[in-house]
């Protein structure tokens, strides 16, 4: 080894260690640019508060101070957030389980050998996926309304007594109705892709040792595709403590929906309509912190289903 | 669910990183007088086709150059100029504001005072508009533009096939909403809204409501004062007994229910007849209007549901000059002729509610002739009113409360004493001095 090829090898390993964090600059640019630093910049609005003195109306009577934890702690005191939440868990325990047993229930029917124009299924039942949630909520709203809807019509033609989904008792049901309609196809797709990964061969065993199709679905394809479920299940979470649109867009047809109802709700009434974004600053992260210890602890508690198929 | 979450964030990351964005980038040229004395000044605003009138004014003052941007409605666009203003760079010269939107711009110091400039023509306006720019003070922020006077609105050939005659006091208003439900249980006289604070907030205006003033250097708040417990209460008992209809307004629900005659009279402002020809479009003809049904007999008030102002903001290097704009727009009669025949306003200047463009009454109306000469002097019988620093959380308080007392059918001067607590607890949180 001469003393040439000594000196030129450290500096192209240098070069070889940049190489990755070139292609990963634009990446960490933008995700520096338009998530840390307006987290960051949430975090600073969330301990700093506006102090009027008097009228407020004369010159320069409207500050902008420091307030420690205060936003904080008048964030966690806040029941109305507290029953936002609960309203919340009530409205994902009707969502996730019937979405997510939806999806489960097309993707095995679209798996299963005997299903006809499966190609047309698989789309017209992803198709609610593309509708955007403002726009789902409208329609799903013209059909709840008693006057325009045709299903209230063919239950007054029926005799029977009219369905108020609008009135207080059954709004949690007509907001997670809108969800499922435009879930289930989404998760379907991902729980249809992670059956079509399986081994035929299993099946073909399964067969010859006697399975009928439904054992074979729910001993074979249902264990294996715990992890593809696992993960619809922590998006599903995640997408019901975030629920915003659909009770926004349903609040104007009805008197049963606050203008607090979820806790995103509160947060955009604080920062827009109270024109406080150092309370909203301070629930969006309590929020977020909820968001994120919910769903790391979902995947902690299930983690070793969840990534059985990684390991092995 | 995955790609509506990543929206979901990437919308609350686009809100976060808005606010301290708005401030820049931005294609507005800014305001600054050019050399040779020209001055340049942005109008934000909703009105439509509102720049044919900026074409006059430009073709007629080569001086003072106004460019208009077509914003976001109401609230939305107080959000932006609020934004605008605390980045510091952006802030149009003038911009459109609701009578009730004033306050909270004046006590973020967005709207410079400008009295010394339109002082003069104070008697241009109805007394109770001009109290609406001045909030009460010294001061003056801004030069009135439309209002909206409430009457009310009636279906005439209902009301004779039920035999009904049109109520002079909201006694008779009541006892024609039971007449209503008696002889044909499938209509309502009118309904209660929830979701329309300003309906109300115009309603308690006509029984002499004074929601905010001002003593020195304290706000007194009384939402929930005997004026207003009158008209909740009145409301409420009306709702209770199903004598009149507790759904929202602006619904498709409430479309269908003009259009099919479930609703018969809608108590409405002055321009509730273009609303009516967009979502009731078949009952044409049908409709008419009289004064608002008075608390007492002999009596004659009004309240306003809506209107807005045109404002100078602080920031703007050409006070003077857009102060000269904002008044011609709204007292000049050409300019008001075409606010009126394209924007689709009732003037706020008196003289240009006598003006030649409500000569004809609306469309809709047709047969009513006398339709703008009686919504003139009834607009002239419109209460005063000053609106608070904090309007929007008692606004929301309203809908959040009175949509509750409607769904547990509790009380509605309860909804009003908790809708006082939530604007008052809200003003002292932000240190406003309350009394």
């Amino acid at each position: 080894m001469d003393g040439a090829t000594a000196a030129r090898k450290p500096r192209r390993r240098t070069a070889h260690r940049l190489v990755p964090y070139a292609f990963l600059a634009p990446a960490i640019v933008m995700f520096t640019l338009f998530l840390l630093a307006p987290i960051g910049y949430t975090g600073y609005l969330s301990l700093r508060k506006v102090k009027v003195e008097g009228l407020g109306l004369g010159r320069g009577s409207r500050r902008e101070i420091f307030a420690g934890l205060e936003n904080y702690r008048q964030t966690l005191a806040d029941t109305e957030l507290w029953r936002g939440a609960l309203r919340v868990l009530g409205y994902g325990a009707i969502l996730t389980p019937v979405m997510l047993g939806l999806a489960l229930l097309f993707a095995l029917l679209l798996d299963s050998r005997r299903t006809g124009f499966r190609r047309f299924s698989r789309i017209s039942i992803f198709l609610p996926f593309a509708v955007p949630v403002v726009i789902a909520s409208l329609l799903w709203g013209f059909l709840y309304l008693p006057s325009v809807s045709p299903g209230q019509h063919l239950l007054r033609s029926a005799g029977l007594p009219e369905m108020d989904l609008l009135g207080p008792d059954l709004i949690v049901f007509a907001l997670a109705n809108i969800g499922v309609w435009g879930g289930v196809g989404f998760n379907m797709i991902v729980i249809y892709t992670a059956l079509r990964a399986i081994p035929r061969e299993l099946y073909e065993s399964a067969r010859i040792d006697g399975c009928s199709e439904f054992q074979i679905a729910v001993r074979i394809k249902i264990p294996l595709v715990v992890p593809a479920m696992i993960m619809t299940t922590v998006f599903s979470v995640i997408a019901t403590l975030q629920v915003f649109s659909e009770p926004v867009t349903l609040r104007p047809m009805t008197n049963s929906l606050s203008s607090t109802w979820s806790p995103l709700m509160k947060i955009y009434q604080d920062a827009f309509a109270r024109n406080d974004i150092f309370t909203a600053a301070a629930t969006s992260i309590v929020v977020a912190a909820v968001t994120l210890v919910l769903s790391f602890g979902f995947l902690r508690a299930v983690q070793r289903r969840a990534f059985a198929g990684e390991s092995q | 669910m995955r790609s509506r979450w990543c929206r979901q964030l990437a919308a609350v990351a686009a809100l976060v990183v808005g606010a301290s964005l708005a401030g820049c980038g931005s294609d507005e040229p800014s305001p600054q007088a050019t050399a040779g004395g020209k001055v340049e000044l942005t109008f934000w605003t909703w009105v439509p086709k509102i720049e044919k009138v900026v074409d006059k004014w430009n073709a007629a003052n080569p001086n003072i150059h106004v460019t208009v941007s077509t914003q976001a409605q109401g609230d939305d666009l107080i959000t932006k100029v609020l934004t605008a203003h605390k980045g510091g760079s952006g802030v149009p010269d003038l911009i459109q504001a609701e009578y009730q939107a004033l306050p909270t711009l004046v006590s973020n110091d967005v709207l410079a005072d400008i009295k010394g400039d339109v002082e003069a023509s104070k008697g241009k306006f109805a007394e109770g508009l001009w109290q609406q720019v001045t909030l009460g003070t010294d001061a003056v922020y801004a030069v009135p533009q439309d209002a909206g006077p409430m009457m009310l609105y009636y279906r005439t050939d209902l009301f004779q096939q039920l035999g009904l005659t049109v109520p002079k006091t909201w006694d008779e208003f009541a006892a024609t909403a039971r007449t209503v439900r008696q002889k044909d249980p499938k209509r309502y006289l009118t309904t209660f809204s929830a979701t329309d604070p300003g309906w109300f907030a115009g309603l308690a205006q006509q029984a002499g409501a004074s929601w905010w003033s001002i003593e020195g250097d304290t706000w007194k708040v009384s939402v929930n004062d005997s004026a207003t417990k009158k008209v909740a209460e009145y409301w409420g008992g009306l709702v209770a007994a199903g004598s009149v209809d507790d759904q929202p307004m602006y619904t498709p629900e409430w479309n269908k229910a003009l259009n099919d005659g479930a609703l018969i009279a809608w108590p409405s402002a002055v321009w509730a007849p273009g609303v009516l020809q967009g979502n009731a479009a078949s009952t044409k003809g049908k409709w008419a209007m009289a004064p608002l049904p008075q608390w007492s007999s002999g009596e004659n008030k009004t309240g306003n549901w809506g209107g807005s102002s045109t404002a100078v903001t602080e920031k703007s290097k050409n006070k003077k000059a857009a102060a000269q704009f904002a008044l011609w727009l709204n007292t000049d009669a050409a300019a008001t002729t075409q606010l009126i025949q394209d924007g689709g306003l009732y003037p706020a200047a008196r003289e240009a509610q006598a003006g030649p463009a409500l000569a004809q009454p609306p469309a809709f109306f047709a047969e009513q002739n006398d339709f703008y000469p009686q919504a003139k002097s009834i607009a002239d019988t419109a209460a005063g009113f000053t609106w608070g620093p904090n309007v929007n959380v008692a606004y929301t308080a309203y809908k959040d409360l009175f949509g509750k007392a409607i769904t547990q059918k509790s009380s509605f001067t309860a909804a009003l004493d908790q809708m006082q607590q939530t604007t008052v607890d809200d003003m002292r949180k932000n240190g406003f001095k309350v009394g």
